[in-house]
């Protein structure tokens, strides 16, 4: 083969287009994909988890704080719907789907900030050791929902992007014409910061 | 081939689109909040351990992970420029990447005096042995009431030893680690987009311009002919020397586990 400039040429353009397909990749889509989701399932676990921590709270509260059976009681219901309420991952572009499941989430944190707050005026709840060890349980779940919902609302704003976005637009409108944009979460009042218990 | 075409007008224009080319390629990423740099096992911005301390602290640090691979830090901050806390630790964290990139077993302390608040911020891999609750109780005893009687470094140093006591004493801790261990650099994004987007500028300038091609293949082949006869390569950068040498994160990442406190 004659090392003639227009073989040169030929060589560099296709080592160029092997690249170029190589780097702004078919793979991007997918792999996006998957992180969102990825990074759903452990918004799904971090809220599991402070779901399940309100029962030993509940029952440790009604231990001195009997009376107060109206706050108890909507934290009950509240954690009852919450937990019925799952969004599996592919159900992650319905934006209803995603909405309903944070309202419901939404809700019980309110019941339990007011169950906290009650407890505040209650000082021998205040000073029980098992309260203590499940508020900063809480407040630890609370911290982890809300780095879990920031790491996947990013995610979910790479993927979409790469989907509107120079190259990623080209590789959706014709291998992958059934990915639709995943729903993001609306940032709520106050869901950001976990609630503060000062000592 | 005509050399002085480098310097016509129109070998002009093309050296002047090269050199933006290379200008808008090395504009870097701008992050939004200035955190302090990872110097060490120590990063004291704020000023407020005494230096016997914190050699103290560094030596414990490192027997840690010299042990378990455990990278405990401590931090303190001038200021938490008008975040709480909580996220601040975990960017913190995750900016330096403390802990094994597969373990994940990483811990910051973080104290922020003019705030008045302390963290402790637990990577995914150690939550479940230095649990928020035991993070919560080591601030309570340990720490606040030594920091609202103006101890840091007593404070800070009661800390650390609670927070490895807890760690080492779960005995999976333990686990002895292989003995060569280099400085894992966590690849950076940006880096290698620029990479890639410097190849491309280099095989569209090939095809395009005899140029540079003969640039190419006269200039850079005569430095490399050259550089043999002046002497030995470099040993590749990057890489901190043995024993005592830099410090830097393994490429772990936190959940936002562990707990805060304040005084």
């Amino acid at each position: 083969m004659i090392l003639s400039a227009a073989n040169i040429r030929t060589f560099f353009a296709v080592t160029l287009l092997g690249l170029t397909l190589a780097g702004c990749g078919y793979n991007t889509i997918p792999t996006l994909e998957e992180q969102a989701k990825a990074k759903w399932s452990d918004v799904q676990n971090n809220y599991q988890r402070r779901a399940d921590l309100i029962p030993n709270l509940v029952a440790t509260v009604q231990g001195y704080a009997k009376q107060e059976r109206e706050v108890l009681t909507s934290v009950i219901e509240a954690r009852a719907k919450a937990t019925s309420i799952r969004v599996d991952a592919s159900q992650l572009t319905d934006p209803e789907k995603v909405k309903q499941f944070q309202d419901a989430q939404n809700q019980l944190s309110g019941a339990l900030g007011r169950l906290i707050a009650i407890s505040e005026n209650y000082p021998d709840l205040k000073s029980n050791q098992n309260f203590l060890a499940l508020q900063s349980q809480l407040e630890g779940t609370e911290n982890r929902i809300a780095v879990a919902r920031r790491d996947y609302i990013e995610a979910v704003r790479a993927y979409n992007t790469e989907l509107k976005t120079f190259p990623g637009i080209l590789w959706a409108s014709t291998f992958f014409r059934s990915n639709k944009p995943m729903a993001e979460f609306a940032a709520s009042e106050g869901a950001a910061k976990p609630p503060q218990v000062k000592f | 081939m005509n050399v002085a075409g480098i310097f016509s007008a129109t070998g002009g224009r093309k050296r002047m689109a090269a050199a933006l080319m290379v200008a808008l390629f090395a504009i870097a990423p701008a992050f939004a909040i200035n955190f302090p740099a990872l110097t060490g096992r120590v990063v004291d911005q704020a000023n407020i351990i005494q230096s016997d301390t914190r050699a103290a602290i560094e030596q414990k640090s490192a027997d840690l992970e010299e042990k378990s691979g455990i990278q405990l830090v401590v931090a303190t901050v001038n200021s938490l420029e008008g975040q709480e806390i909580e996220p601040y630790a975990n960017e913190l964290f995750r900016k330096w990447a403390l802990g094994e990139k597969k373990k994940n077993n990483g811990v910051l302390l973080l104290v922020a005096p003019n705030e008045r608040r302390v963290r402790i911020e637990v990577g995914y891999g150690l939550e479940g042995t230095l649990t928020d609750a035991l993070s919560k109780v080591i601030i309570s005893n340990a720490m606040t009431p030594r920091f609202k009687a103006g101890n840091f470094s007593e404070g800070i140093s009661r800390g650390v030893d609670d927070i490895i006591t807890v760690l080492t004493t779960d005995a999976s801790e333990w686990q002895k680690r292989p003995s060569l261990r280099l400085d894992y650099q966590q690849p950076v994004d940006p880096a290698s987009w620029i990479l890639l987007a410097a190849l491309f500028v280099f095989f569209i300038l090939l095809i395009v311009s005899p140029t540079f091609r003969w640039l190419l293949f006269n200039v850079v082949l005569n430095v490399l002919a050259s550089s043999g006869s002046s002497g030995g390569r470099y040993s590749g950068g990057g890489y901190s020397g043995g024993g005592g040498g830099g410090f830097s994160g393994g490429g772990g990442s936190s959940g936002g586990g562990g707990a805060s406190g304040s005084w």
